[in-house]
């Protein structure tokens, strides 16, 4: 089971996985919008997206988990 | 002189307009967001609106709810700051057809000043120096490359409408050209509403170097000298000042008369800045012109006395300008920080809740703030929080007085790139006056990864 964090506090802009989807290394999970930049978070390891733990709209901070991966 | 004005703004530019109207007897007039309701011009302004909504486009950039505010508070002028609707040329043309002055040049040199292409063949047929580049715009990925191929790599490839630094991206190949056309042409067309794309060549270290003008609507304008703004990042800036201590005389009074050349050339009025890259040689190349005030023009206050607004809302007034061009000196050295809400290294945003500011007290140090030392630093806008200015009769002074201030300056609760601007102040690059737009990267986050 892998956490993924988000790397900057800002905004959930957008969700571009869904639960059950299989990714890879690399892959974008969703973007984070914060102070007119758009960070994309990927995930480092291959995995299925067991649980996302925010929704668009949703205010992150640097560190908060936001996706879990098996 | 106007009896009230209403600030299409917010942070500290909104509350920089208001102290300057509060001298002038002037009545203010504040909009906000849902989140800038605490914000310190709110307060500050005699009078203040909600807008509603959080992002920019549901608050700010609301062309009719700002005007019915305005209507409604029975403004006779509408002052826009800097960006958001600053540079809009429809806004400015609707508020004119409201009978409302509009604190800027015409819609008319805005509209052609927004169009970076555009631009640049109005200042080539002025005969302003611009980089070599596509001289209109490309229609996809195919014919820039066909361009790339006569200018020659490294190119910048540049939207447009763009700005911020936002769809501009340094290419070296046709390969890199075609992948940075795709995904800078949907940015620019995301935020600008607009993905047209031209080609500039690169030019390699140069100094970003501007000249601020003054123009009045009788046709008499001025130069009010440059500021160098080589230390960017993202290609946005975070330290200037004035004078550049890179240009000799001879170079600034060419530039001065080219930044005149271009007021003439398009009729302008009100206060603009004129961007250009500075080579090594000193040759300057047209960048784009800013049909507004800037963030950095307190330098240009401190090392001339004016200030710029009250002339913007003369000038705005019909009064023409009071000094002729050799009555104007350089007087000391002005160097201005801008304190963002970021982290010092990736300069990634860190919004979020402050909870103590202690700010910097001594002779020739000015703050400009958009927080007080409590305030949640919203996700929806730009990071900076905070200007701070000195000034020295010598540009050694006004560092020494800038490195004594940020020693001083205390933001808690969020990450701030403080620490970078301390040791970009104390880097001896910097104290040797001989920075380029590449210094963030080459020395500071170089050195900072060792």
């Amino acid at each position: 089971m892998t956490e993924v964090k988000a790397n900057m506090a800002g905004s959930v802009w957008k969700i571009v996985v869904t639960e059950g989807d299989e990714v890879t290394s690399g892959q974008d999970l969703l973007i984070l919008e914060s102070m007119k930049m758009e960070i994309p978070i990927a995930t480092d390891d291959d995995g299925t997206v067991k649980e996302l733990k925010v929704k668009e709209g949703d205010f992150v901070n640097e560190g908060d988990v936001v996706a879990i991966l098996e | 002189m106007f009896s009230k004005l209403l600030i299409a703004n917010r942070g500290e530019i909104a509350s920089r307009i208001i102290r300057t109207c509060k001298r002038l007897n002037i009545q203010t007039v504040a909009i906000y967001s849902e989140p800038d309701e605490d914000s310190p011009y709110v307060k500050e302004a005699d009078e203040a609106y909600p807008l509603g909504g959080s992002r920019v486009h549901e608050s700010y950039l609301q062309v009719d709810k700002v005007l019915d505010i305005a209507k409604n508070a029975n403004v006779d002028a509408i002052h826009p700051g800097y960006g958001l609707l600053s540079e809009n040329a429809d806004f400015a043309e609707r508020i004119q057809s409201e009978g409302i002055t509009f604190v800027g040049p015409t819609s008319d040199v805005i509209r052609s000043m927004g169009s970076k292409v555009e631009a640049r063949s109005t200042m080539k047929r002025a005969g302003v120096p611009v980089i070599p580049g596509t001289s209109s715009s490309t229609k996809d990925a195919d014919a820039a490359i066909e361009a790339a191929s006569d200018i020659g790599y490294p190119i910048m490839l540049k939207a447009s409408a763009g700005g911020g630094g936002i769809g501009m991206q340094v290419v070296n190949n046709d390969e890199e050209l075609r992948k940075a056309y795709e995904s800078n042409a949907k940015r620019a067309q995301m935020f600008f509403g607009d993905g047209t794309m031209f080609l500039e060549k690169k030019i390699i270290n140069p100094h970003h170097i501007e000249i601020q003008v003054l123009a009045d609507q009788k046709g008499n304008a001025l130069y009010l000298f440059e500021r160098e703004c080589s230390v960017q990042r993202r290609h946005q800036k975070v330290v200037e000042e004035a004078p550049s201590p890179f240009i000799s005389e001879q170079t600034r009074e060419k530039m001065g008369e080219a930044a005149l050349k271009a007021v003439r050339a398009l009729g302008y009025q009100n206060a603009g800045t004129v961007e250009f890259l500075v080579d090594e040689n000193q040759h300057f190349y047209f960048l784009e012109m800013n049909t507004r005030l800037q963030v950095e023009h307190p330098v240009t206050e401190e090392i001339t006395g004016f200030d710029l607004v009250e002339e913007q809302l003369r000038i705005a007034h019909g009064e023409t300008l009071r000094y002729k061009q050799s009555e104007l000196t350089i007087h000391g050295h002005a160097i201005e920080v801008r304190v963002y809400a970021e982290d010092p290294k990736t300069f990634y945003p860190a919004p979020g809740q402050m909870t103590d500011m202690q700010l910097p007290v001594g002779d020739h140090i000015r703050h400009e703030l958009a927080v007080h030392s409590k305030s949640f630093v919203s996700p929806f806008y730009d990071p900076m929080i905070a200007k701070c200015i000195t000034w020295g009769e010598t540009r050694e002074d006004a560092i020494e007085r800038m490195s004594y201030a940020l020693s001083q300056y205390e933001v808690e609760g969020i990450k701030t790139n403080l620490p970078m601007l301390r040791t970009v102040l104390n880097h001896d690059i910097f104290k040797q006056g001989n920075i380029t737009t590449s210094f963030v990267e080459e020395h500071y986050l170089k050195e900072e990864a060792k």
